[in-house]
């Protein structure tokens, strides 16, 4: 997917400036609350249009105040998946999913309602009126509704603001599955660092209504590391567990991870914050935390006086964060060999 | 219960021009307020003014205007004149005086059912794929049907009770144009006609009381949607 921008747009007091032209399938659009990614989606998708400039998607110009192009929202084929679900309430769960479905022209159709059912686990729901669904079946029920609407774009505005966390992190592996299987690329709008980092490949950064940064969300949480109040967090999807006297152990690089707070069955989702690693120059032997990984430092990164140590075991990574000085007593250097120590009770599961 | 022949005619009379009325209004009705809610146009003030000010106007210059408009040398008159339709002095005009008086209560219920439909369903019905009739037809009708009926009904029972313009436009012809409340008045009038006043106000009580409690029961329900 290709989308040129080059927009302006006024509201009231607040005005939207944007030039920048993205490749990508997975792309996040980052930013506080009143940043103006909203304004942004809606004016990609034609909801509201911009007072000057030119969008264009894959070659075909949508707005132009040039030439005076405005292409109708329902040409457009970006679907929307909003914060709230926004289904018809009057109209029940097949109906709402096969709403753009229908609307569709046959050749636009690569998405195929059953296996779409399929992949978002939907079968038990179609029978049922919208009204009676839990937050994040109604999500899901919107998600699928805006994938058979089989679009070139997906735009996905904090599609999971409204859910809590245990269900937000379920909700993830279905929005990855759905346009990977279904290759639809999407535009990922959120104020949530960790959904970042698990949706998209690359990210813009918006500041009251500006483009700040062009980066990868990797990258971003790596900067933002020494302010954010929980450091880095590192996102660990871990299965296979072996379940061992009241822990779980996960294999993990060419160890293992001890875990208090995991389960047998399936994958599950980890946060594992940079803080919660203690560095070693040798291994200390006798230690109450249930970890202790000899890595090797792949990497070192500066942020705000901390540093960041990329730390490397058969082939995965974590990230730990210290203080300079204790960097240059420790004489930590990528290359070098140490010894990390993690608590079993540091890991988050988050679905 | 005493009740003439005639009596039951100016019932009937008034069901007749009640339903045609509200039937007439409902389509220009939901347009209104369609344009009002969702639609940013020059003159909107100006029309909601107009819209509303059936309900301040006294209907007896309502009446009387549509008397002028029309009559036999109004634009609406001559050109009624032409197509040869009989109008002023009939139960059409009475008619349309019902539908002039009751428009802004139809419409002010059905603006408050689309008020509460939330924008962003009408921005996924458009981003999904359908154009901006599709949306009205799909999404905004159905989703504004209860009001609908809660202002048909509040229009109805203004109808019923419609007797200033009536009068005026359409003249207290018994058989012809005499509705509930013109009969009543013309009781009223004779010394002896008390008692079928009183049949006729009965009869008059018992609609009003049997459509406010349809309009109540659909209001509760339009609450509790917009709760939910």
């Amino acid at each position: 997917m290709k989308l040129d921008l080059d927009i302006e747009k006024r509201l009231g007091s607040f005005s939207l400036r944007m030039k920048t032209d993205l490749s990508g399938e997975r792309i996040g659009i980052f930013g506080a609350s009143g940043s103006g990614k909203s304004t942004l989606v809606h004016t990609i998708a034609g909801l509201t249009a911009p007072d000057s400039g030119e969008i264009h998607l894959d070659g075909t110009c949508l707005f132009s105040s040039r030439k005076r192009i405005n292409i109708a929202p329902e040409q457009r084929r970006i679907a929307i998946v909003f914060q709230q679900a926004m289904l018809f309430p009057h109209l029940g769960v097949k109906a709402n999913l096969l709403y753009g479905y229908r609307r569709s022209r046959p050749e636009n159709r690569k998405v195929n309602p059953e296996a779409l059912i399929e992949v978002l686990n939907l079968q038990d729901l179609l029978n049922r009126g919208v009204n009676n669904l839990s937050g994040g079946e109604k999500q899901r029920v919107a998600l699928g509704r805006a994938v058979l609407a089989n679009p070139r774009l997906l735009s996905m505005d904090e599609p999971l603001s409204a859910l809590d966390d245990s269900l937000r992190y379920q909700i993830i592996p279905y929005l990855k599955s759905v346009s990977e299987e279904f290759r639809i690329p999407y535009l990922f709008i959120s104020h949530s660092l960790s959904e970042m980092q698990l949706m998209a490949d690359q990210v813009l950064v918006m500041t009251n209504g500006n483009l700040t940064i062009k980066s990868t969300p990797d990258d971003l949480a790596r900067a933002g590391m020494a302010r954010s109040p929980r450091g880095y967090l590192n996102m660990l999807r871990l299965g296979n567990a072996l379940f061992r006297d009241g822990l779980y152990h996960y294999p993990w690089g060419s160890g293992a991870l001890i875990v208090s707070d995991g389960k047998t069955d399936g994958e599950s989702l980890f946060e594992l914050s940079s803080r919660d690693i203690i560095l070693f120059k040798k291994n200390p032997e006798a230690i109450s935390a249930r970890n202790m990984l000899e890595c090797r430092v792949a990497d070192m990164f500066d942020s705000d006086g901390r540093k960041g140590v990329v730390l490397e075991s058969g082939g995965s990574t974590l990230v730990a964060e210290i203080v300079r000085s204790a960097s240059v007593e420790l004489g930590i250097a990528p290359g070098s060999t140490m010894f990390a120590a993690v608590k079993a009770s540091a890991f988050r599961r988050l679905g | 219960m005493n009740l003439s022949p005639q009596d039951f005619t100016a019932i009937w009379l008034s069901m007749k021009i009640a339903i045609s009325a509200t039937a007439l209004s409902l389509p220009f009705g939901f347009t209104t307020a369609w344009l009002m809610v969702f639609r940013n146009f020059r003159g909107k003030v100006l029309l909601e003014v107009l819209v509303n000010l059936p309900l301040t106007l006294p209907p007896v210059v309502i009446g009387y205007f549509l008397l002028l408009f029309f009559g036999r040398n109004g634009w609406g008159g001559t050109l009624l004149k032409t197509a040869g339709i009989e109008f002023i002095f009939t139960w059409k005009a009475a008619v349309v005086a019902s539908a002039t008086v009751g428009f802004p209560l139809l419409v002010r219920s059905i603006r408050l059912g689309m008020e509460s439909i939330d924008r962003q369903l009408l921005q996924a019905s458009r981003s999904l794929g359908a154009p901006w009739y599709d949306t009205l037809a799909t999404v905004v009708l159905p989703l504004s049907f209860r009001g609908m009926i809660a202002g048909s009904s509040l229009m109805f029972a203004r109808s019923l009770g419609e007797f200033g313009a009536t009068i005026i436009v359409a003249g207290n012809i018994p058989g012809v144009t005499q509705t509930i409340p013109l009969a009543i008045y013309d009781y009223a009038s004779s010394p002896t006609g008390t008692s079928m006043a009183l049949s006729l106000c009965a009869v008059s009580v018992t609609l009003s009381v049997a459509i406010l409690l349809l309009h109540e029961v659909i209001g509760k329900k339009l609450e509790i949607r917009r709760s939910e």
